[in-house]
């Protein structure tokens, strides 16, 4: 026998950290490393909820979030790189929000 | 209070607490470790749901890769190798903002599923779950594959060195 509730809490614990890591941290690896715990919460209650419904869609959707996790690391980090070239900093309140600003 | 349970706490409680770590260390390169632990206590998890494959791709594609794409963005940014003082933005909002989401999805799924249990459902190998995919799920498939390439492409593109002007 299986008990949902323990891994959905551990899950909605687990995206709370990473939603209080995007606002908090000023580095963009680090921003993008928080991210990575939002999707994995995300995952972790798509998996149970297969246990709950009993069938294989949710392991099925949370293996097409890896994918996209793995698509959008990808082009994040080569944006965190192309900002470091220019900028020398990759701190996310320093970057411009519009042209007049520098 | 069965085995399975104390198991699931005892994951749990690492899971939650390495990413804990992750969002508080003020050192990069061992946020990126943290990262590891949190990623891999996941990986349990999905392996006492009885999700197998799910369990294993997350090793290799969480675990093995995005982690080492992750530091290597910290080496090539320069990070610094000690403890930096300056990662952190202003507390209010972050912590309204993440323990609101996190203890108010919490009381939901407590409030949703307290004492009910469930059997273990079948095994998702990676027979069951191919099968499951290619039934039921083969145009999503296909179209993810196609934003795998663009993104890849995108990537390649974002990190070339400018050649002229």
């Amino acid at each position: 026998m299986i008990r949902p509730m323990i891994p959905l809490v551990t899950a909605a614990l687990l995206f709370g950290i990473g939603a209080y890591g995007v606002l908090r941290r000023r580095n963009a690896v680090l921003v993008l490393m928080s991210v990575e715990l939002m999707l994995n919460a995300v995952n972790l209650i798509l998996v149970t909820s297969d246990v709950v419904r009993r069938q294989l869609t949710g392991q099925a959707f949370s293996l097409f979030v890896i994918v996209i996790a793995a698509a959008e690391i990808g082009v994040g980090l080569a944006l965190v790189l192309r900002l470091f070239r220019l900028r020398n900093s990759i701190n996310v309140d320093e970057v411009p929000l519009d042209e007049n600003m520098s | 209070m069965t085995t399975s349970d104390v198991l699931f706490i005892a994951i749990g409680l690492i899971a939650v607490g390495a990413a804990l770590a992750v969002v508080l260390t003020e050192h990069l390169v061992r946020a990126g470790l943290w990262l590891v632990l949190a990623l891999a206590a996941v990986a349990v998890e999905f392996l006492l749901l009885r999700a197998e494959f799910v369990a294993w791709v997350q090793v290799l594609i969480y675990v093995g890769a995005v982690v080492v794409l992750l530091l290597f963005a910290v080496m090539l940014t320069r990070a610094p190798i000690g403890p930096s003082s300056d990662l952190d933005r202003p507390l209010g909002p972050a912590l309204l903002v993440g323990a609101g989401t996190g203890l108010g999805l919490s009381g939901l799924f407590v409030w949703a599923f307290a004492g009910k249990q469930f059997e273990a459902p079948p095994v998702g190998t990676a027979q069951s779950l191919g099968g499951n995919i290619f039934d039921d799920w083969v145009l999503p498939f296909e179209v993810l594959s196609v934003l795998l390439l663009a993104a890849l492409v995108g990537a390649i593109v974002l990190s070339k060195k400018e050649t002229s002007s």
